[in-house]
């Protein structure tokens, strides 16, 4: 039996504004219940992948993709996708801590809400439930009224991952979700990870190579907007098969 | 700090220095003269008495400043509240829904509205505005309201064009530019970020506006609303022309008034009586202060609004 894949890629190009080739030919596969990292210099096209697979890219006028993007068998780049269908299944975390203007509460009740959830209990144990999921609850169960913006950054940041966990999303895409926070933040949030992958299958941009490295199980090189190797982490780091990555992760480069 | 010891640095210190305390000086003189020329008025009708009292009569020589307040304030509130639908409407387009090749134009118009000169507004509305709203708007809001106990009040009387509401609606297109582009400043505070998060989380572009956008800029937007509140407070030219000059308190909004500029602009000329003058200054200062404590409001929200949302 074939091996299924959560996501696959297939001659991905991808053109800003219809005319800047940012991505070239990507063909990768994404396993289920993975941690799969994107490295590679900056403007490398990892975040311009990142970015494919919730079609974020279509919020703006004339991005073209070519190829496909198969989500669990379908492709989720014909224009008759249901976006909002899509992103409620696939979320995302970004750079930046980006807690909305409300409550606590709120924020982890706003996806909820906006797929048309309105008991009050109902809201309270999902909103309870994606925050304990967040290894925020015990921090915040005081607070759930006062504003998001009194966390701190690395609060706010776990915050947002349980506003994405909330929608139960089959697929988590972290946008060097660690990139603002301190070292003890980044911690919790990488021990995080890998209790998340038990129910999310994980897609993580990331600068930091040990990062990549310490919390992935598979990992993609990319550069100029080509992927370069796509292989197990263990062996990416240990044994890859081009020089290229070889020197971007011994830090030849980049 | 500039360095001591060159002597075109002092110079170039002391220049502008002595322009920013003339500033402050030019506000402390004005206000001086206010005062010191409304002083006659202060001492004869005191502060509570002269801003309550309904009467202005030059023959008897008794000033009071409510119907003129009353003017003011109606006239004010009214076109912010015809304004700030229009203005944020104007600003979300812009922002959020138009497309970039209609941003550039749209936002030159506004910024064009803003640069008419306000006496062409006044005429514009004595000649074109006054006569649609006597012949068909004017008509049209009596008959709807008639049956409707306390609302047809505010319709009584004869259509006349020359009354509280077209001034208001010349005076909200006045202020609609200022909101509008104050209003765009403020959306645009909100992060592409933030809004991209809640796409993400599957929201729809009216979600994104209603949840996020319209939050962030609130504050904003509100200190905008006052600013356009203090230029409306002060407008003269445009109410001029299509208010009439009558100092009494109607609950109708189709009666000509007096506001405290139109009064001013208009009566200075035969003001031939000390009291008269002096009583006139003191309606100045009474404006000057409403438009102080206008600003005043308006700098501590957007100050607020910065702070809030700058890190």
């Amino acid at each position: 039996m074939p091996e299924t894949f959560e996501i696959e890629v297939n001659n991905l190009n991808f053109y800003y504004s219809g005319t800047v080739h940012a991505l070239k030919k990507i063909n990768l596969t994404i396993r289920k219940n993975a941690i799969t990292a994107l490295i590679g210099p900056s403007g490398c096209g990892k975040t311009t992948l990142l970015r494919c697979f919730n079609r974020m890219h279509d919020l703006y006028p004339k991005n073209l993709y070519e190829g496909e993007i198969l989500f669990q068998g379908i492709n989720i780049l014909t224009p008759d996708t249901d976006l909002i269908n899509l992103r409620s299944r696939i979320g995302m975390v970004f750079q930046k801590p980006t807690p909305f203007p409300m409550s606590v509460f709120d924020n982890v009740a706003y996806g909820l809400k906006l797929k048309g959830m309105k008991k009050r209990a109902e809201l309270s144990e999902n909103v309870e439930k994606a925050l304990h999921h967040a290894a925020l609850w015990d921090e915040v169960k005081d607070k759930l009224h006062s504003s998001a913006y009194d966390l701190s950054g690395g609060q706010q940041q776990r915050l947002v991952i349980a506003r994405a966990l909330a929608v139960n999303p089959e697929v988590l895409l972290f946008d060097e979700p660690t990139s603002a926070l301190d070292p003890i933040s980044t911690a919790k949030i990488e021990e995080l990870s890998q209790t998340l992958k038990n129910d999310v299958t994980i897609i993580i941009v990331t600068h930091n190579m040990q990062q990549a490295a310490r919390i992935s199980d598979w990992t993609g090189f990319l550069m100029l907007g080509e992927l370069i190797e796509f292989d197990s982490t263990q062996k990416m780091f240990t044994s890859p098969s081009i020089k290229l990555t070889e020197d971007y992760i011994t830090g030849r480069f980049g | 700090m500039l360095s001591k010891k060159n002597p075109l640095d002092m110079l170039f210190a002391s220049i502008t220095a002595i322009s920013s305390f003339a500033v402050i000086l030019l506000i402390a003189g004005i206000l001086f003269v206010l005062v010191h020329e409304s002083w006659p008025a202060i001492e004869r009708f005191g502060i509570v008495k002269f801003f309550f009292d309904t009467d202005w009569n030059p023959v008897t020589e008794s000033f009071g400043a409510a119907t003129n307040v009353y003017g003011t304030f109606i006239t004010t509130t009214l076109s912010i509240i015809i304004a700030i639908p229009i203005a944020i409407g104007i600003a979300i387009f812009v922002t959020e829904i138009s497309p970039d090749f209609l941003k550039g134009p749209i936002g030159g118009a506004i910024e064009l509205l803003a640069a008419i000169p306000s006496i062409i507004y006044g005429m514009w509305g004595l000649f074109t505005l006054s006569p649609i709203m006597s012949g068909l708007i004017e008509p049209f809001l009596k008959t709807i309201t008639q049956d409707i106990p306390i609302i047809s009040a505010l319709f009584a009387g004869p259509p006349m064009g020359i009354d509280l509401l077209t001034a208001s609606v010349i005076l909200s297109i006045m202020i609609i530019p200022f909101t509008a582009s104050i209003s765009r400043d403020s959306f645009r505070l909100t992060p592409e970020v933030v809004k991209e998060s809640a796409y993400a989380l599957g929201a729809t572009k009216w979600e994104v506006i209603k949840h996020i956008v319209i939050p962030y800029a609130k504050l904003g937007v509100f200190g905008g609303v006052v600013l356009s509140l203090g230029r409306a407070l002060g407008e003269t030219m445009a109410v001029a022309f299509v208010l009439g000059n009558n100092h009494r308190i109607t609950s109708s909004l189709l009666d000509a008034a007096a506001t405290i500029t139109v009064t001013l602009a208009n009566e200075f000329a035969e003001a031939d009586k000390d009291i008269y003058l002096a009583s006139l200054f003191y309606l100045a200062l009474v404006l000057f202060v409403l438009s102080f404590i206008t600003l005043a409001i308006a700098k501590f929200f957007l100050l607020k609004a910065e702070r809030k949302y700058s890190r």
